[in-house]
């Protein structure tokens, strides 16, 4: 049949580029972590969640915002399962800017942008006032804002996850990376503006697990998925609920349907 | 039409109530989600509780708050107007009951159960017969007979405590859930 | 085979309703007595699947319409934020309507397959043809409006190529091409006056597709269903009436179908979508790779395998228009591929050119494939399978079917049926 030597070429031809040798213009194909999130019955890790916040506030907040994320957010069901006191204190530590005061100014004396605390209400502040700002404070590049970060990306938590750990690595032969940029073999072109963000013990984390780089990578990964799908537990759970009873539906109208057609030829 | 060798089923049979049912069930559950996308969302509730500073508020003023969508009302109120309140007795009223939150539903409309503290009335500022805003008296521009509110719409006149005193709202201006939280600070919710 | 009612009413309400409005009598005459070809099989279930796809569509649409906010700086917000994390259930809702719309699509390409296999469009079924066309095309620019909405990078870049496609028409009159593209767009860019122009003709244009689908009822009802065998219904043996025997088997393999849909919401929400969409509309950044969505995808291919832009436009619209004319093409007297060895042969090449085409539109313009030593570029297969598309419908359709050799064509439904116990060996079809 015509179509099958059609699949054969087809087969060839995806076959064909892992013969080849290693194209630098090309990025690595991410390296597959596995994630506690993954699978029918994927949950967060509530240790990593908050084991992520903790990185992405230390290290990540001071280029990266998550403006999508609210701090009610923090304490909400299927998220990092901090109470709503604890919440309200995380809030309540980031500085918002402020509505006008009485006499409507949004500047005190000296020019500076009057702030309040932050309450539940409130999403986490950007890092810079706007996009301008930011690419002065970064060698003219944009750093993404994280909320959706996960699955604005090929690949989702294992790019990221291979991204964060795939600095330092020994530069190849005969590439070329440009001032001011660093060698990453998973990012798109290899050479990206972002200086390697973790260190071993970057941050420290208080549940006793050693901040080694992985450790911080696989913890932040996980909070920034949470942070692009907060409804992922949810979602497994209904989605399991909904296909068992579609699967009890389909059994009993299968035997309808058979008893329906007993005796009716049918093709 | 029905065909003579395959006589129709009957309706009694188990197996086609219980596909019924099942497929019926399916459909009722399904609807759920669609009904619960129209309450609230986590935003709106996450704004369900406020806090006010009323430190600014000079005695005889009212400043307007903003809860859940609706002004709130925060009235300083002069020893004079306290007085006059609590002068006036629950049974002489149209709605004898505080409509205090913070307090049992059973709660009489005295003064003092209208307050936490007296000197401050906090109110919801939603007319009880339609939901309009009325509108507040001061010294400088009285409004209705009773030194309280005055709702425009329907002519709906309230006392210095917030109670229906004359016209077609049906009970007194609503006392919401707060709490002091320092001497000149309140949370609403 | 409409025939006359067999609808009695039984009480007395009905009785008075029967003389005033007889919608029992028309429920009961279409969709319960209805005589129907006992012999057809899966393939004729998605005309039911398709239906309750369309409603679901339009029930998710009209609550995600009442949190959406059509404006360039706020819509992708309302998706991302409001939808998908404030709402109650908003990511399930917005979740079924974006996997809906592309399962809606493999639906309606399978609906559209069989149609072709089974010669469906055949007389007297023109008419039930042409506004299965007409809808199809319908749901492609109402799908191309949703995709906008998102306000995503793709949304934008696919908002911009598909209206920057007039300015083709300069080649024709000078500026006149331009002109119209401003004019869709509203803006020399696309932007708000865009956005919100979509918003309202995405809301639109379902409810014309309700009406087009029930003309397209309509007229299905006229001849009846067509049949695997394409042969016309004798007599009451031929057929059963559309409840039960339709009913439960539309159900399940309904529920069959809804099992992979919400295989795809709950587990693979991303599965038909695009990562850059995740990344709020650009106007100053295209992506490095675009690309629609999925369905459109072969005749994406066609357009950018035409070197010349008016052209290829024109290939664009013609492949689109070119199933208007397929019950005229079709020059065999026999419906039913079943008996028609060579057009199977032709029909089976047909959906794999469209596969191959599609394959090709997903990949980049300079994409080529490595055999050994050759390179064979994609643009090139796209050459191949757009000549196809077009010399399938256009030389292929008309001429095999005045030259064919077909097979015995039975003489009737129920005669086939009893004697498929004799022939065991009939091919590898149901």
């Amino acid at each position: 049949m015509k179509t099958a030597s059609l699949l054969l070429a087809l087969g060839m031809a995806l076959a064909a580029p892992a013969f080849a040798a290693e194209d630098l213009t090309q990025p690595l194909p991410p390296r597959d972590a596995k994630w506690s999130f993954e699978g029918l019955f994927g949950t967060y890790d509530r240790g990593a969640l908050q084991r992520g916040f903790l990185v992405y506030k230390e290290v990540c907040a001071a280029c990266h915002g998550l403006n999508l994320v609210a701090f009610h957010d923090l304490a909400a069901p299927g998220g990092p399962g901090f109470t709503v006191a604890e919440a309200k204190a995380i809030a309540a530590g980031y500085k918002i800017p402020a509505e006008p005061n009485d006499r409507g100014d949004i500047f005190d004396d000296k020019g500076n942008r009057l702030t309040r605390p932050g309450t539940l209400a409130d999403h986490f502040p950007p890092p810079f006032a706007n996009d301008e700002a930011a690419r002065a404070n970064n060698n003219g590049s944009l750093p993404s804002d994280l909320s959706l970060i996960v699955k604005a990306r090929q690949g989702g938590p294992n790019y990221l996850y291979s991204l964060l750990t795939g600095f330092n690595l020994k530069v190849p032969h005969g590439f070329a990376v440009a001032d001011g940029k660093y060698y990453n073999p998973y990012f798109p072109g290899r050479a990206i503006a972002m200086p390697p963000p973790l260190n071993q013990g970057s941050v420290s984390f208080n549940d006793g697990t050693s901040a080694t780089v992985t450790n911080e990578a696989k913890a932040v990964v996980t909070f920034l998925t949470w942070a692009s799908e907060p409804e992922l537990e949810a979602r497994h759970r209904i989605g399991l609920q909904v296909l068992a009873f579609l699967v009890l539906l389909a059994g009993l109208l299968f035997l309808s349907y058979r008893k329906v057609w007993h005796g009716k030829k049918e093709e | 039409m029905a065909n003579p060798t395959t006589p129709e089923p009957t309706r009694r049979d188990f197996l086609y109530i219980a596909t019924g049912a099942a497929a019926t069930l399916g459909v009722g559950l399904a609807a759920w989600p669609f009904i619960d996308s129209l309450n609230p969302s986590t935003a709106v509730l996450a704004m369900a509780s406020v806090e006010a500073d009323l430190s600014a508020i000079q005695p005889g003023q009212q400043v307007i708050f903003k809860w859940r969508g609706h002004p709130l009302f925060v009235r300083r109120r002069t020893p004079k107007e306290i007085a006059a309140a609590r002068a006036v007795s629950p049974s002489d009223l149209p709605d004898g009951l505080a409509r205090n939150a913070n307090l049992t539903e059973s709660a009489p409309a005295t003064d003092a159960n209208r307050t936490i503290k007296p000197e401050w009335l906090v109110l919801v500022g939603v007319c009880t017969h339609l939901g309009c805003t009325p509108a507040v008296s001061t010294r400088e521009a009285p409004q209705g007979s009773y030194g309280g509110w005055l709702c425009h719409c329907h002519g709906s006149d309230f006392d210095a405590s917030g109670r229906i005193r004359k016209g077609p709202a049906p009970q007194n201006l609503a006392v919401p859930p707060y709490a002091f939280i320092g001497p000149t600070k309140i949370r609403i919710g | 085979m409409a025939g006359h009612s067999h609808y009695l009413p039984k009480t007395g309400f009905s009785r008075w309703l029967d003389q005033r409005l007889p919608v029992i009598r028309l429920v009961n005459d279409q969709f319960v007595t209805f005589p129907t070809p006992k012999n057809l099989n899966f393939w004729y279930t998605f005309g039911v699947i398709l239906t309750v796809m369309l409603v679901l569509q339009i029930v998710t649409g009209i609550v995600l319409a009442m949190h959406y906010v059509p404006t360039a700086d706020l819509a992708f917000g309302s998706v991302e934020q409001r939808i998908m994390r404030e709402v109650n259930y908003g990511w399930l809702i917005r979740t079924l309507h974006a996997s809906g719309a592309s399962m809606l699509f493999v639906a309606v390409y399978i609906h559209m397959g069989r149609s072709l296999y089974y010669g469906s469009y055949k007389a007297p079924r023109e008419i039930l043809w042409i506004l299965g066309v007409v809808l199809y095309l319908l749901l492609m620019a109402t799908a191309f409006f949703g995709y906008t909405l998102q306000w995503g990078q793709m949304s934008y870049w696919a908002a911009t190529v598909i209206t920057s496609l007039f300015t083709a028409f300069d080649q024709i009159i000078p500026h006149f091409g331009t002109a119209l593209s401003t004019w869709v767009r509203g803006d020399y860019a696309v932007g708000d006056a865009t956005l919100n122009r979509f918003f309202s003709l995405h809301y639109l244009l379902p409810f014309v597709i309700v009406g087009v689908v029930g003309l397209h009822i309509w007229a299905l009802h006229v001849p009846g269903n067509s049949n695997p065998l394409g042969i016309d219904v004798k007599g009451p043996q031929d057929t059963v009436p559309f409840h039960p025997w339709y009913t439960v088997k539309d159900a399940f393999y309904l529920t069959l179908f809804l099992i992979v849909f919400m295989g795809f919401v709950f587990y693979a929400p991303n599965f038909f979508s695009n990562p850059d969409n995740y990344i709020q509309a650009d106007p100053l950044v295209t992506p490095s790779e675009i690309r629609p969505e999925w369905y459109l995808l072969p005749f994406y291919a066609m357009l950018r395998a035409i070197p010349n832009t008016l052209l290829g436009v024109l290939v664009l619209f013609g492949a689109m228009l070119t199933p208007l004319f397929v019950p005229w093409l079709d020059t065999s007297k026999v419906r039913s591929c079943r008996f028609r060895p060579v057009m199977k042969q032709l029909f089976w090449v047909f959906v794999a050119t469209c596969i191959l085409l599609g394959y090709v539109g997903a990949h980049t313009t300079d994409a080529a494939w490595h055999l050994g030593e050759v390179d064979i570029p994609l643009v090139w297969l796209a050459r191949l399978g757009t000549l196809y598309y077009f010399a399938f419908f256009w030389a292929l359709m008309p001429w095999i079917g005045k030259t064919e050799v077909t097979r015995p064509v039975p003489e009737s439904i129920a005669q086939a049926v009893l004697k498929k116990g004799a022939v065991v060996a009939k091919g590898g079809e149901q």
